[in-house]
C-alpha cells in the first residue's frame, strides 16, 4: 500500500492534469483550468525559497511584475512578440536576487518577511511613478496576433498546454533539487538556520541559489501571465496580493512539499473564481483566504500534506 | 517659516505614529511575534470612530476611549484564540497567523464598508489656530499631544508599576516568571490588549483628520515597521523618538519630493536600516 499509493496517485493526478481541459467545452472552465496551472507555477516557484528553505517572502510579486513587464515592454518598446521578453525577465530577476535578495538574507524569520513586504511596496511605488514603463496606467500587449509568435489564442487550451509544460519542468527540477545535496541543505536551513550553519552548511550561498531559481521561475510565470492576458499595470504586476496568492496556495497544499502548491492552487483558484462569479466582489475570496490561513497556522502549519499524513496514520493505526 | 511649519506638522503626526508603533513594539518585545495585522487594527479603529460619529452621534471624547476598549478586547481575543497556539510553533505558522488575520480584517472591511473613502467632518474638534505665523489644526494638536502623553504613559506603566514588572518578567523568561508566581498567559494577553488599544486610540485620533478606507492599514503597517525598526525592536521610548523622527522625515520629503514619493523615502530608509543595522538605531545587538 505504502509503495503503491504514491505511484498510483501520481499517475492518476498526471492523467487528470492532461485530461482536465478536455472534460469540458465551457470556455470559462477552461480558462479557470489554465489560470490554476499558472498560479501553480508561481506558487511552486515560491515554494523553493519559501517552503524548502523556510524564508517566508511576501516580495515575490516583484519577480512576477518584472516578468510581466519584460514581456509587454518587449512588445511596446521594441515591437517584439511578448514572449521574447522572457530572457530579459529572467536576467532582471537574477540581478534583483543578487542586489536586493542577498543583503536581505542577513535577516531571519519575521525580519526577513518584513523586509520583503517593504521591498514589494517600494517596487510598486517606483513602477507607478516611472513614466517609461507606463506609470499608473500600465502596458498593453498586441491587440491581435501579428504572427504565431505573439501567442494570442482565443481558446484557453493552448495556454493550458504551455503552462502544463512549464509546470512539469519546474516540478521535475524541484524533484531533482529535493534529492540533491542542495535540497538537504535547504531543508536544514528551513528547520534551523543556526544549526545548519554550525554544521557547515554555507547558508547564505545556498539561500541565494534557492532565490535565483525561485525568482527566475516566478518571473517566467509573470511573462506567461502577460502573454495570456495582454495587459499589466502596477497593481496586477506588483500588488501585494500577487505575493499573497503564492504564499497561501503553497501553505495550503503544504509548504516544502513537491505537489503542495499545485494542490493549493487547484483548490483556491476555482474557489476565487467561483466567489467572483457569485458575488462579483473581489474581496470575498480574500476573506476566505484569511480564514484559511489562520486555521492552517492554528491547526495544521504543514498544510493539507500534514493533514493527509495525519489522517493516513490514524487510519493505519485503526486498521492494525 | 515653512521649515518650522513642516517640522511642527511632522512632529504632531509622528507622535501618533509613535503611539501605534509602540503597540507593535510591545507585542514584539513580549513574545517575539510580529503583528502583521497591526495596520488593519488602526483601520478598524478609524472605522469605529467614523461610525460612532455618523451613526451614534458620539463625540470624540467618547469614541476615542470606545475604540481603545474595543481594540483592547480584540487584542486579548486574538492572543487567546490564535497567537497563544502558534507563537512557539514553526516560523511559517507564526508569520501566517497574523498575516491571515490582516487579510481577513482588510477584506471583510472592503466587503462591509465598500472601497469608498470616507472621512469625519473637518473641524470636528475645532478649527485652525495661527500661532505667530505657524498654522496648526486643532485636530493635529489634540492627536499629537494625546498620543505623546499616552505613549509616555505606556512607558511608565511598563517601567514603574508592579504590573509592568510582571510583564517584563514574562518577556525575559516565561518559565522563570512562572516559577516566581507570575502566570504568563494573562500577561501576554495584556500585552496584546494594550498593543491593540494603542492602535485603537491612534486610529480614532487619525480619523479626525485623515480619510478612512479598507486599504489604509497597509501604509500604517509599513510605518509601524519602520518606526519599530528605527527605535529598536521592543523599546517603547525608542518607538517614541523614531515615530517623531519618521513623522518629520515624511513631512519634509513630501514637501521636497512630492506626496507620491514620500512613502518611497520612508520605505527605502527602512530597507537600508534593516540591511545595515537590523537591531535598530537605539537597539541593543
Amino acid at each position: 500500500m505504502k509503495a503503491l499509493f504514491p505511484r498510483a496517485g501520481f499517475a492518476a493526478g498526471a492523467l487528470l492534469l492532461f485530461a482536465a481541459p478536455f472534460l469540458t467545452a465551457n470556455p470559462f472552465y477552461q480558462r479557470v483550468a489554465a489560470l490554476t496551472l499558472l498560479a501553480a507555477i508561481s506558487a511552486s516557484a515560491w515554494n523553493v525559497i519559501g517552503g524548502y528553505a523556510g524564508q517566508v517572502s511576501f516580495g515575490h510579486s516583484v519577480y512576477f511584475g518584472i516578468g510581466a513587464y519584460a514581456a509587454l515592454l518587449a512588445y511596446a518598446k521594441l515591437g517584439w512578440p511578448p514572449i521574447a521578453g522572457l530572457p530579459f525577465g529572467i536576467v532582471a530577476s537574477f540581478a534583483l536576487s543578487i542586489v536586493v535578495g542577498l543583503p536581505s538574507f542577513r535577516l531571519r524569520g519575521h525580519y526577513f518577511s518584513m523586509a520583503t513586504i517593504a521591498i514589494a511596496a517600494l517596487a510598486g511605488i517606483l513602477v507607478t511613478n516611472w513614466d517609461f514603463v507606463g506609470g499608473a496606467i500600465g502596458v498593453m500587449g498586441p491587440a491581435r496576433a501579428r504572427s504565431f509568435a505573439d501567442l494570442l489564442f482565443r481558446s484557453s487550451l493552448p495556454y493550458y498546454a504551455i503552462f502544463l509544460c512549464v509546470l512539469a519542468i519546474l516540478l521535475l527540477f524541484t524533484r531533482l533539487l529535493q534529492k540533491s545535496r542542495m535540497g538537504f541543505y535547504l531543508r536544514a536551513i528551513g528547520s534551523d538556520e543556526r544549526v545548519a550553519q554550525s554544521l557547515g552548511v554555507p547558508v547564505r550561498r545556498y539561500k541565494l541559489y534557492a532565490l535565483l531559481i525561485s525568482g527566475a521561475f516566478t518571473s517566467i510565470a509573470g511573462t506567461l501571465y502577460a502573454v495570456m492576458v495582454g495587459f499589466v499595470d502596477p497593481n496586477s504586476g506588483f500588488g501585494i496580493l500577487i505575493s499573497v496568492n503564492m504564499v497561501v496556495m503553497a501553505a495550503l497544499g503544504g509548504a516544502g512539499t513537491l505537489f503542495g502548491p499545485l494542490i493549493g492552487a487547484a483548490i483556491l483558484v476555482p474557489l476565487g473564481e467561483a466567489t467572483n462569479a457569485l458575488w462579483g466582489a473581489r474581496g470575498i475570496a480574500y476573506v476566505a483566504y484569511g480564514v484559511i490561513i489562520m486555521l492552517l497556522a492554528r491547526f495544521s502549519p504543514g498544510g493539507l500534506a500534514e493533514l493527509g499524513r495525519f489522517i493516513v496514520k490514524g487510519w493505519r493505526r485503526r486498521a492494525a | 517659516m515653512i521649515l518650522l511649519q513642516l517640522a511642527a506638522d511632522g512632529l504632531l503626526l509622528g507622535a501618533v505614529y509613535a503611539l501605534f508603533s509602540s503597540g507593535l513594539t510591545l507585542i514584539w518585545g513580549m513574545m517575539n511575534v510580529v503583528n502583521f495585522a497591526h495596520g488593519d487594527f488602526v483601520m478598524l479603529a478609524m472605522y469605529i470612530a467614523f461610525f460612532s460619529f455618523t451613526l451614534l452621534k458620539l463625540e470624540p471624547i467618547v469614541f476615542v476611549p470606545l475604540a481603545a476598549v474595543l481594540l483592547f478586547a480584540l487584542g486579548g481575543l486574538v492572543y487567546y484564540a490564535l497567537v497563544r497556539h502558534v507563537m512557539r510553533g514553526p516560523m511559517l505558522a507564526q508569520i501566517l497567523s497574523t498575516f491571515g488575520l490582516a487579510l481577513f480584517l482588510r477584506y471583510t472591511a472592503l466587503w462591509a464598508f465598500s472601497a469608498n473613502f470616507v472621512s469625519l467632518p473637518s473641524g470636528l474638534v475645532g478649527g485652525v489656530y495661527d500661532l505667530g505665523g505657524l498654522r496648526l489644526a486643532a485636530s493635529h494638536l489634540i492627536a499629537g499631544f494625546s498620543a505623546l502623553l499616552l505613549t509616555l504613559g505606556l512607558h511608565l506603566l511598563l517601567t514603574r508599576t508592579d504590573l509592568g514588572s510582571r510583564m517584563l518578567a514574562v518577556s525575559e523568561d516565561r518559565v522563570a516568571a512562572e516559577l516566581v508566581g507570575v502566570r504568563p498567559d494573562p500577561m501576554q494577553a495584556l500585552a496584546w490588549g494594550l498593543g491593540a488599544a494603542a492602535t485603537g486610540v491612534a486610529g480614532a485620533l487619525i480619523a479626525l483628520f485623515f480619510y478612512v478606507s479598507p486599504e489604509v492599514g497597509n501604509s500604517f503597517l509599513l510605518l509601524a515597521f519602520v518606526t519599530v525598526c528605527l527605535g529598536g525592536f521592543g523599546s517603547v521610548p525608542g518607538a517614541l523618538l523614531a515615530g517623531v523622527a519618521i513623522g518629520v522625515i515624511e513631512s519634509f520629503s513630501a514637501y521636497w519630493l512630492g506626496p507620491a514619493t514620500k512613502d518611497a523615502v520612508v520605505l527605502a530608509l527602512f530597507i537600508l536600516l534593516l540591511w545595515v543595522r537590523p537591531q535598530g538605531l537605539f537597539g541593543r545587538a
